[in-house]
């Protein structure tokens, strides 16, 4: 057959006719547009068996039990575990990102040995064995000659079997110098060291106080264990409870209270004498506590009496006499009110002037030990370990000072003072090694430079970091830890719960990197350092030493993952009427009571600086996960640039408006900052939140902002030694 | 196609959020995205872009110090079914991939990521800026997509994405209640990510034609309202707040006007 143009023609028309009437061209369109969405970049996660795996959070002192799903043998979502004591089936922002953290950048995956300059970020890989001999013989040489109290230790907490490993380790090696993270939790210490006679911590029967008077305190934003707060002021919402903040910031915590009274920073003390004045003065408290007849009693209410009246508050605090009249009454007369204090998250410590003040509220109110009120905590109690040798050495360099000062002379009633700890070394205090375990001090503690420089002072740091984190990244040996979600651990939960639960953290993952347990690596230093140390560790491994200590009690928390058992958790304080004193002993109690001269020149520095604690910025060991930090607003954070809290008042007076660059200075620094207009912040404070500003960890993290800490510094309390620095002098200038 | 449902059996899955004891401490954003493999990127603060199925927004009262208040505002996709209850969700009207649909079974708007090739329409149509493009494909730091679930498609650059009310967790349920001879589910058996993690116990879901469920007698409070109701999008979230200035910012009400 002849083919002409015509039949060409038609045959290619009449084809292209029948295809597109065909299902083949929407069949290519639609294969083609679910191919663009099959790359084979775009992961197709592995489907497997679904298990759960009960365990317990490590990532802040809350303690909550989480229960982890897994697909196979991966982690895939962390929840809350339903009936826990502490957090019952509810989870923070941060637990929720914990698998984050396992199978994050920023993870150390094998011993490492620094090789360039310190901070350099170059290093390079040891076995665990070359590490642990290093560090054994680094401690061997220091005890021979005689400087075994040199060594030194931060740790993030000091309960639990863990730390309690590492305290045993300097014990016996011959250093006293065993710290931990500052923390309200000091403070308490100290007030109830002196007001009831023992070292205790304070816990908080929230749930079934009629009123709460919040001293600054972020109830819902971080304070104590978060998840536990948040519960119960869900609960005071239900039962019609009255909350009354107390804050120169409108905080989220002031922000849900029924009542929000602003207050000049600072002078949270004064107003809580105020009221005790009020109380005492219409004989509101409960006699049968106080003891009115009790020496400490008659010194406190002269002292009120006389310079603590409403007129002379509403001087100090800037609150209206009325109102501190009124407030009185209503704590007073409330069946079981309490009183907290702790700016924030509790991170900070206090002055000891400030505590007693908030104490004498709550002794009046009588509520001390009692439903609804107070509880003074012991340590868990269950770790109990067989007594152990000390040979000479070992005793001369436990009895000599701490770095800190802590438990000597005037600083005799604190068990640490790690906020004393860069000025010390800067001082001149030798520290020739120092190991840093679960905690982050080159980035949390306040006055970064001053901490740099006694870092630079330490020939040796250990890291026990499971991540690459700003103090890691300045240390010459990182240990690398299992991550939580790895690893058994007993986790005491006794951040203000008034009684106490220890949960068990358990693998949900086997190891993912060439990582440690740090209680396996602590005990084999032990081990290679030799006898008497040795001596002291018979354990075989760590979770030997778990187990032991636990007892009877280790197969309860196997198989509910917690133990609220009273004889396990806690011993019993006693705290009989009259056993308070009001006014702690303290020869001069005007030393207490005064004002906080926050450091640099009113003139040059005409605004206060503020740090303030979000619960969307995790400050403490573990910085803010990718999940967490997306949750940041862009008024806190926006690119790289972090944004502070002015008041539009404050704005116009120094010619700045919203979103515009400033130069913030204070006396310890300086940094461009952003401005955020909040008509909710009092005119002459600048806020800024803590826990950005990092140097080290990943991209989704490193660089953003700020970190207050640099801008900030330390303000020793003459009475007690603690850090009474609540912000610093600064001035805002036009960039 | 025609509907042969029997109305009385059809579910209405949705949302009463107490503002009240809502904290704005933002985990129910991340159990959400923890549970739906919401991805995340090297910078977040552009907000226009950053994928939040639940995002929480605060609020102002707008008064001068120290008169000043905060609220926040947990918002997740409102599963509109649009004037009269007949399916008519802003979104699903206007997609041309039938990408987005609305089940009259549960009363969820889905979105079909495999179907959506991108137009952005629905983006534009609804009011709640509840959907978001991925303008990028995502990228996870290495080792990180271990932690990935199954059960939630990972989605790519080009399409949109928005909460499911984690229907998933339906279907499992589901596929359980079958297994064991049962059609129907009790109110424990099937909640989302947020209302679960939530530590103030802020959300409550549920069936809102369940008498049994709670949120069924949660909607009808006094101080219950639900975001631009006049725009008769009927969402099937219902926010509870005792702060009238709250409640007056659900909506654009005139000055003179009353909520």
């Amino acid at each position: 057959m002849k083919i002409d143009r015509r039949c060409f023609l038609s045959l290619g028309i009449g084809g292209a006719a029948g295809i597109a009437l065909s299902p083949l061209p929407w069949k290519l369109a639609d294969d083609s547009a679910i191919w663009t969405q099959m790359w084979p970049w775009t992961p197709v996660p592995a489907d497997g068996e679904v298990t759960y795996v009960k365990s317990a959070c490590t990532l802040c002192p809350g303690g909550c039990g989480i229960s982890v799903r897994k697909v196979g043998n991966r982690a895939v979502k962390i929840e809350g575990v339903e009936g826990h004591p502490v957090n019952d089936g509810g989870i923070c922002p941060l637990g929720l990102s914990g698998l984050q953290l396992l199978y994050g950048p920023t993870r150390v995956k094998t011993p490492l040995k620094r090789a360039g300059e310190r901070g350099e970020g170059k290093w390079i890989k040891i076995s665990w064995e070359e590490a642990i001999a290093e560090v054994a013989k680094k401690l061997g040489d220091l005890r021979e000659k005689g400087e075994s109290n040199s060594v030194a230790c931060i740790s993030g907490s000091d309960k639990g079997t863990v730390p309690s490993l590492f305290k045993r380790f300097l014990s016996v090696y011959g250093s006293p110098n065993f710290m931990r993270m500052p923390s309200i939790q000091d403070s308490y210490e100290i007030a109830n060291s002196i007001s009831l006679g023992f070292i205790a911590q304070s816990g908080f029967d929230l749930e079934h106080a009629d009123f709460i008077l919040s001293f600054g305190s972020g109830l819902i934003e971080g304070w104590g264990s978060p998840v536990r707060m948040i519960r119960a002021n869900s609960s005071w919402r239900k039962a019609g409870i009255k909350v009354v903040q107390v804050e120169s910031r409108l905080s989220n915590s002031a922000a849900k209270s029924d009542k929000w009274i602003p207050i000049n920073p600072g002078t949270e003390y004064a107003l809580a004498l105020g009221l005790a004045h009020v109380i005492i003065r219409e004989s509101l408290y409960r006699n049968d506590f106080v003891h009115a007849g009790a020496l400490g009693f008659i010194r406190f209410r002269d002292l009120v009496l006389s310079n603590y009246s409403p007129d002379s508050v509403e001087k100090i605090t800037g609150i209206k006499k009325e109102t501190i009249e009124a407030l009185a009454v209503d704590f007073a007369r409330s069946g079981r009110p309490v009183a907290i204090c702790g700016r924030g998250h509790g991170k900070a410590q206090s002055s000891l002037g400030e505590l007693l003040a908030v104490q004498a509220l709550n002794a009046l109110a009588g509520n001390i030990g009692k439903e609804g009120g107070v509880f003074a905590v012991n340590d868990p109690a269950y770790i109990a370990w067989p007594a152990y040798q000390v040979d000479e050495a070992g005793a001369a360099g436990i009895k000599k000072e701490r770095i800190d000062g802590a438990g000597n002379g005037k600083y005799g009633l604190a068990k640490s003072l790690t906020n004393r700890f860069a000025g010390a070394v800067n001082s001149g205090l030798p520290v020739s090694l120092l190991f840093v375990l679960e905690s982050n001090p080159v980035y949390s503690l306040p006055d970064t430079k001053a901490v740099k420089d006694a870092f630079k002072k330490i020939p040796f740091i250990v890291s026990f970091s499971s991540f690459m984190d700003d103090t890691a990244l300045n240390s010459d040996l990182i240990l690398p830890n299992h991550v939580y979600l790895e690893r058994y651990e007993d986790v005491p939960a006794t951040a203000g719960l008034s009684k106490p639960v220890v949960s068990l953290a358990r693998p949900v993952v086997s190891p993912q990197f060439n990582t440690k347990h740090a209680g396996d690596v602590i005990i084999l230093i032990a081990k290679e350092v030799g006898s008497p140390v040795s001596d002291a560790f018979p354990w075989d491994d760590y979770q030997a030493c778990l187990e032991g200590t636990a007892g009877d009690k280790w197969k309860m928390l196997n198989e509910e993952g917690f133990s609220s058992d009273p004889a396990f958790t806690a011993q019993a304080v006693n705290t009989s009427p009259g056993k308070f004193d009001l006014s702690g002993g303290v020869a001069d109690l005007s030393i207490l009571f005064t004002p906080v001269n926050l450091e640099g020149d009113p003139k040059a520095y005409p605004l206060l600086l503020l740090p303030y604690d979000s619960f969307r910025i995790a400050n403490g060991y573990i910085g803010d996960p990718p999940f967490v930090i997306k949750t940041v607003e862009d008024t806190v954070l926006k690119g790289k640039d972090i944004l502070v809290e002015i008041n539009p008042a404050t704005a116009s007076a120094n010619g700045l408006s919203a979103g515009s660059y400033a130069i913030l200075k204070t006396p310890k620094g300086s940094a461009r900052v952003k401005i955020n207009l909040f008509d909710g912040i009092m005119p002459g404070l600048v806020a800024m939140p803590r826990g950005l500003g990092h140097t080290a960890y990943d991209n989704y993290l490193a660089g953003k902002g700020i970190n207050v800490n640099e801008l900030i510094g330390t303000l020793e309390d003459p009475a007690s030694g603690l850090d009474a620095a609540w912000g610093i002098r600064a001035n805002l200038i036009k960039a | 196609m025609k509907e042969e449902q029997n109305h009385e059996k059809a579910k209405q899955f949705g949302m009463v959020i107490d503002l009240d004891k809502c904290t704005g401490c933002g985990a129910c954003m991340v159990a959400c995205m923890a549970e739906n493999n919401v991805p995340f990127k090297e910078d977040e603060s552009k907000k226009l872009d950053s994928i939040t199925w639940l995002r929480v927004y605060k609020l102002t009262n707008g008064k001068p110090f120290p008169d000043t208040e905060i609220c926040y505002l947990p918002r997740p996709c409102q599963h509109c079914g649009g004037k009269g209850n007949h399916g008519h969700s802003p979104c699903v009207s206007v997609c041309p991939a039938t990408a987005t649909d609305y089940s009259k079974e549960t009363g969820i708007v889905s979105q079909i990521y495999t179907r959506c090739f991108g137009c952005r329409y629905c983006m534009a149509a609804c009011p709640y800026h509840a959907r978001y493009f991925n303008w990028w494909d995502p990228v996870w730091p290495d080792g990180m997509e271990k932690y990935l679930s199954p059960n939630v498609s990972v989605r790519m650059r080009g399409i949109v994405e928005k909460c499911s009310f984690c229907f998933h967790r339906y279907q499992i349920a589901m596929d359980k209640a079958y297994y064991e001879g049962r059609g129907e589910l009790e109110e424990n058996e099937y909640q989302t990510a947020c209302t679960q993690a939530c530590p103030a116990n802020a959300i409550t879901f549920g069936d809102l034609n369940n008498s049994g469920h709670a949120v069924h007698e949660l909607k009808k409070d006094k101080n219950a309202f639900r975001l631009l109701e006049r725009l008769q999008t009927n969402p099937k979230v219902y926010y509870i707040s005792s702060r009238e200035w709250v409640r007056r910012a659900g909506d654009n009400y005139l000055k003179t006007e009353k909520k």
